[in-house]
């Protein structure tokens, strides 16, 4: 019988720099990309102020930071959001609730969240205006809808993942709807609702924005697409900057504190 | 078995109580709008919404706009394949640069990037380019990071027979590691392309150009709420006919485990 050679790698010194390998990649990358858009900006290959110096960018950050009617903007929306994470997530909660513990009410319901779920939920955005106004109201209906789908789904997905022995559990000690939801179904499902919040939250912020983008006279949108209509592009990139650190950021606290990090890990 | 227990158990019993329910709703809506509990000027009464279809699809040259859309979702998806499976098996290739850049991408996956909307509008301008760019743009950090992941998980043993067998590099890539990772490749382009395509049609009707996006807005603003309400029910029937053909696509592809 033919034996097969066993490959074997090259053995090398292991290279010693002052700083990780990983950080120094990543330093290096930020430098490049630091070096070439300052290259961009000087050069006028594109439009002028298109791609603005980093250091008019910075400037424009800082003054928009201390800016007190920024505050006023930021505090609309996330005003806006905060209503429609309340109002899309308890009916999500509801719904998911429902469909997760029946499965004939899932066989009979679900299908339609599952493809509506993934539809451009901006374009409801002129019925929202009929409905409710061109004040916050629509842009809080726009942010409601873009959360329930997910948090619908993820916990009416999270619902059907509970161990049945705690739900005879919960009914062998007799417990009503409200304590089966609090006591049984809410901390044994935690981490789907948790992940659906999050995801809730991102949609719900997308959906928010972009209604402020298209009609509002205030909130971070309307900054943004007032920005772009007076061709202030500095102050437009540091507004994009504000809104992904914080979405970013609100996306990670979500998952730290809802434990959904030591869940991937494991 | 109580008849109500056996009605419950009935598959179809669900599906006619799901089809039912809507239609009732569609029904009940109507009833309130003829008796004036529902304002007729706020929500058209779906008749006049069914009504509006042949109007809507005739005189708003609707196949036209939808190929538009379908043209630049194409676009969209030819691009975001090529750049991100390319950049996940880039990513695989070297670690240190995957070590390196990996949770960046994740960080670019969650981040609203469909708000950047207004800056391509400023670069590309006012045009297909810009609708492309911004699906191109959205879809592009899932499919990188599905192609990572499908290529990491291959199994080692598969690894070691393209070892055993001499394979070149190029050889072990193409017979061993990419055939293995086709499958999550495609959730990854699954859930890249629905991305784009929510991003298209969304930027289309927010910048008021393009296809089936414009359409919606076109109508909204002339004040036509039968032929608005007609030309989003459309758009729901298209994206949910492109979800079911994707879902089917990724079932059919995806080997019996």
């Amino acid at each position: 019988m033919a034996e097969t050679g066993r490959l074997s790698l090259p053995s090398a010194k292991p290279l010693r720099l002052p700083v990780h390998p990983v950080t120094a990649l990543r330093i290096g990358i930020i430098l490049a990309v630091v070096v070439i858009w300052e290259i961009v900006s000087a050069s006028g290959w594109l439009y002028r102020d298109v791609v603005p110096s980093l250091v008019a960018i910075g400037k424009a950050l800082y003054t928009t930071l201390s800016d007190p009617t920024f505050y006023f903007h930021l505090y609309t929306t996330f005003y806006e959001i905060g209503i429609a994470m309340v109002i899309g997530g308890v009916s999500g909660l509801a719904v998911g609730i429902l469909l997760g513990g029946s499965k004939f009410m899932s066989r009979a319901y679900e299908a339609y969240l599952y493809y509506l779920g993934p539809c451009p939920k901006i374009i409801f955005f002129p019925i929202m205006i009929m409905w409710f106004g061109v004040g916050p109201g629509s842009k809080v209906a726009m942010g409601a809808i873009s959360c329930f789908f997910p948090v619908a789904l993820n916990v009416a997905g999270g619902m059907r993942e509970i161990d049945k022995v705690l739900i005879r559990v919960g009914r062998s000690f007799r417990a009503n709807t409200w304590q089966m939801v609090t006591k049984i179904y809410l901390p044994a499902m935690r981490h789907p609702v948790i992940n659906g919040v999050r995801l809730g939250l991102g949609v719900a912020l997308i959906g928010t924005l972009l209604a402020e983008t298209k009609l509002s006279n205030r909130g971070i949108g309307f900054l943004v697409i007032q920005a772009y209509s007076i061709f202030n592009m500095p102050q437009m990139y540091a507004l994009l900057i504000i809104l992904f650190v914080i979405a970013i950021g609100a996306n990670t606290l979500i998952g730290r504190v809802g434990g959904l990090d030591d869940i991937k890990r494991t | 078995m109580s008849a109500a227990a056996a009605f419950a158990k009935n598959r179809y019993a669900a599906a006619a109580l799901g089809v039912g329910s809507f239609v009732g709703f569609i029904v009940l809506v109507e009833l309130l709008i003829r008796v004036g509990l529902i304002n007729r000027f706020i929500v058209p009464m779906p008749s006049d919404i069914i009504a509006a279809f042949p109007r809507v699809i005739v005189e708003e040259d609707v196949l036209q706009r939808f190929l538009l859309t379908a043209g630049e979702a194409l676009s969209a998806c030819i691009l975001v394949t090529i750049f991100g499976v390319a950049g996940g098996v880039l990513l695989h290739r070297y670690l240190l640069l995957r070590l390196a850049t990996e949770t960046w991408v994740a960080a670019i996956a969650a981040a609203p990037l469909v708000l950047m909307y207004p800056l391509y509008l400023v670069i590309f301008g006012r045009s297909a380019l810009t609708i492309v760019m911004m699906g191109f743009t959205a879809g592009l950090a899932p499919i990188i990071l599905k192609t990572l992941e499908g290529l990491s998980a291959t199994r080692r043993v598969l690894i070691n027979v393209g070892r055993s067998f001499n394979l070149t590099p190029s050889q072990q890539f193409w017979k061993i590691l990419f055939p293995a990772a086709l499958p999550t490749i495609f959730v990854g382009l699954r859930l890249g392309l629905i991305f784009s395509l929510i991003n298209i049609v969304g930027v289309e009707f927010l910048i008021n150009f393009g296809g089936l996006g414009q359409l919606i807005n076109e109508l909204a603003e002339r004040y036509d709420l039968p032929g608005t309400y007609a030309a989003i029910c459309f758009v729901i029937l298209i994206s949910v006919c492109v979800f079911i053909l994707m879902e089917r696509l990724e079932r059919w592809l995806r080997p019996v485990d």
